[in-house]
């Protein structure tokens, strides 16, 4: 093995190496999910707040998150926060690479829910107002319900990207697949294999589920369709009545 | 003080790096969605297939692992050294962002409304004119706020160049650090500031983009 | 009488399994205005599209001045006419559609220009000044550098038939073009419609729901139910003689 070509022995060899790291890669994608999913609706109630200066603050504070390099980021919360005076806390890989992750995304899962809540049109708010329904029931029993579903294939999309980028997580030491595989690499002096494994484990995960994601995507819209379609009907009809 | 201008002339040496690789790649990954956009939408079986699976592989996995198998592949798998770790960067994000892009151009071609077609196919134009002069015109007006929107994408993806070694400023960033670890909260706030001040220009086209996109004509 | 310009020779078509055309056969003679009605889903504006070549018939002939539209020979055969074939068969056909279909990237100037120069490849000074006369002649002369998006639906629908007409067709397609309009704003349509069927000489085919205006101006009139023309003749013909139930029917629920 002089690493100079590709070799099927080395492949099979580093094979169960870098599969060792999957469960981290799943647990870093879920959690930083999770977070992500969670911190969406703190930039929603954020961005809320009917006072300027502060919805300003918020707007330009989640543009900055998005728009810079999570690779900072990462780097910025694993060695720069334990070294913070008075409020250093050193956090392990895992839990950087989680907060790193799930705050950086929060920003567009954010953003999701927030396009998903403007869709529904203001006379479900009036109406809901004119049945003098609570603040409370306003929003979990009109608003909620109708603004949440068409927002799902697109949340599920950011499930599939967030997995994708799951990998940054191996610079600041976080045991998942490309972890693993520089770890071989640089023991045997031959990374090609292992990083193939890698792509490969990648696109055996992801493209599926981008295809279900599709899928539901295309369900949805075709209900929409379906209504269109009747309305249309309807125009052609009363068209014709004239 | 002092501690914030060393910091800032040391991260400003990657400066260079991190523009050039920026506009480089996006350059590319614009010709890329164009030329792979259209062939997804050939009538050429092959082509479109063949396209597909590109796009496919590179949406389907990460801009790192790209770069990684990039810079391990090509000079084993292909014997070709392509000349510096430079443009191994920028093929990388543009490979993979020209797969995303490529379904913009896709997209935005096919939602041009089928009357456009009709009308222009009433005046007896070709297929080649109506493309020309009727659908492409207003497919690239549709395209712009998520052009804008994938070039933030990859001045965030350029900074992934400093992990093959390449002098951009998070690479210089990493170096000060490396020697001043008390220091790494200023600089990393310092690296994150650069970033989000290159980001700007190009958040304010993708704004500017979004109004175009949404009046359909030019301003 | 002249020939023929336009001639349907028993014309099918169907979309998957429903057939909409179940045989037309139609003469339409020059500068001849013949008006299409009929109950919604009846394929009268099939009829239209497939001589636009918007649509291809399933079977049967078009011909247009002589020429089958959508057939061509190739070594001694008939075959499916291409691309080269069509453009060279429908040059002088226009159209005027139910939704506009302005250039919305393109001043309403642009719109009207665009086909003479680029299809037509004629001189771009020439085509500006017939292009802004024929603005000025649907009343808007002075919107030329609007954008249709500025423009209400009437006004766009006039650009719409000034675009078509730069063009100089002999035949004029019309395509309910007055269905999408706010009731407001039709008459000023149809005065532009009524001012080009006196003043010009081209062929022009409306399929309409206006029924009062296309028995005006018509000399020919298409009743046309489940895929067929059930009647034909002069307005009057058609209107007062007709024992046909359904066009009585169909023509009772505009009289109120």
């Amino acid at each position: 093995m002089n690493g100079n070509e590709w070799s099927w022995e080395t492949f099979f060899d580093a094979l169960p190496v870098v599969m060792e790291g999957l469960s981290i890669t799943v647990g870093l994608t879920v959690s930083s999910f999770l977070l992500a999913l969670l911190f969406g609706f703190v930039w929603v109630f954020l961005r809320r707040i009917p006072y300027k200066p502060l919805n300003w603050l918020f707007t330009w504070m989640m543009e900055f998150i998005r728009s810079t390099p999570p690779l900072v980021q990462l780097f910025f919360i694993y060695l720069a926060l334990p070294v913070l005076p008075v409020i250093g806390i050193t956090l392990s890989s895992f839990a950087s690479a989680v907060i790193g992750l799930g705050i950086h995304f929060s920003t567009y899962i954010g953003e999701i829910y927030r396009a998903g809540i403007e869709s529904v049109g203001k006379g479900q708010w009036e109406a809901a107002t004119a049945l003098n329904f609570s603040k409370r029931d306003k929003w979990t029993k009109i608003i909620l319900p109708q603004a949440f579903p068409p927002t799902i294939p697109m949340i599920g999309n950011y499930f599939i990207i967030m997995f994708k980028e799951v990998p940054l997580a191996s610079t600041v030491g976080a045991a998942g697949i490309m972890y693993m595989a520089n770890n071989y690499g640089s023991q045997h002096f031959n990374y090609l294999e292992a990083i193939t494994i890698v792509g490969i484990i990648f696109l055996v995960l992801s493209y599926p589920s981008a295809v279900l994601i599709r899928k539901l995507e295309v369900k949805m819209n075709t209900r929409f369709d379906k209504n269109a379609k009747i309305k249309e009907i309807k125009e052609i009809d009363k068209g014709a009545m004239l | 003080m002092d501690n914030i201008i060393s910091i800032i002339t040391q991260v400003a040496k990657g400066l260079n790096i991190t523009i050039s690789v920026l506009l480089a790649a996006a350059l590319l990954s614009y010709f890329i969605a164009f030329v792979a956009g259209l062939c997804r939408l050939s009538k050429n079986i092959f082509l479109r297939k063949f396209t597909g699976l590109y796009i496919e592989i590179f949406r389907g996995t990460s801009l790192i692992v790209q770069l990684f198998w990039f810079y391990y592949a090509i000079p084993i798998l292909f014997n070709i050294d392509l000349g510096s770790n430079w443009s191994i960067g920028v093929i990388a994000i543009a490979m993979n962002y020209g797969a995303y892009l490529s379904e913009v151009v896709r997209g935005s071609i096919l939602s041009v409304a089928d009357g456009q077609t009709e009308a222009a196919t009433a005046l007896n134009m070709s297929s080649f004119q109506r493309m020309r002069l009727i659908i492409f015109p207003q497919a690239v007006r549709m395209m712009l706020p998520e052009f804008g929107n994938y070039t933030i994408q990859m001045l965030k993806g350029t900074s992934l160049v400093s992990l093959i070694g390449m002098g951009d400023i998070l690479y210089h960033g990493n170096i000060m650090r490396s020697t001043n670890l008390s220091q790494a909260p200023l600089i990393y706030l310092i690296i994150l500031i650069f970033y989000f001040v290159l980001a700007l220009p190009l958040i304010w086209l993708t704004r500017k983009g979004e109004k175009i996109a949404k009046k359909g004509v030019a301003s | 009488m002249a020939e023929p310009i336009v001639r349907y020779e028993d014309v099918h078509k169907s979309f998957g399994d429903v057939e909409v055309l179940k045989g037309i056969d139609l003469d339409i003679y020059p500068a001849e205005k013949v008006a299409i009605i009929g109950p919604s889903g009846s394929g009268k504006t099939t009829i239209i599209r497939m001589l636009m070549t918007l649509e291809n018939p399933t079977s049967g002939d078009i011909i247009v001045d002589g020429t089958n539209l959508w057939k061509m020979e190739k070594n001694g055969e008939m075959v499916e006419a291409n691309e080269k074939h069509l453009r060279s068969v429908r040059g002088d056909i226009g159209m005027v559609f139910q939704h506009f279909n302005l250039f919305p990237h393109m001043t309403i100037l642009e719109n009207c220009m665009t086909a003479p120069i680029n299809v037509k490849k004629e001189d771009k000074k020439e085509v500006r000044e017939r292009s802004i006369q024929m603005l000025e002649r649907v009343g808007l002369g002075d919107k030329l550098n609007n954008y249709p998006s500025q423009l209400s639906g009437g006004q766009k629908q006039r650009v719409a038939m000034a675009r078509a007409l730069v063009m100089r067709p002999k035949i004029m397609l019309f395509d309910e073009v007055t269905s999408a309009l706010d009731p407001e704003l039709v008459g000023e349509v149809l005065e532009v419609i009524r001012d080009i069927a006196k003043n010009d000489d081209m062929a022009m085919v409306l399929v309409t729901h206006e029924m009062d205006f296309a028995l005006d101006i018509a000399d020919k009139v298409l009743f046309l139910d489940e895929g067929v023309i059930a009647e034909q003749g002069s307005a009057s013909d058609v209107i007062e003689h007709s024992s046909n139930e359904r066009l009585q029917g169909f023509l009772s629920r505009f009289r109120g």
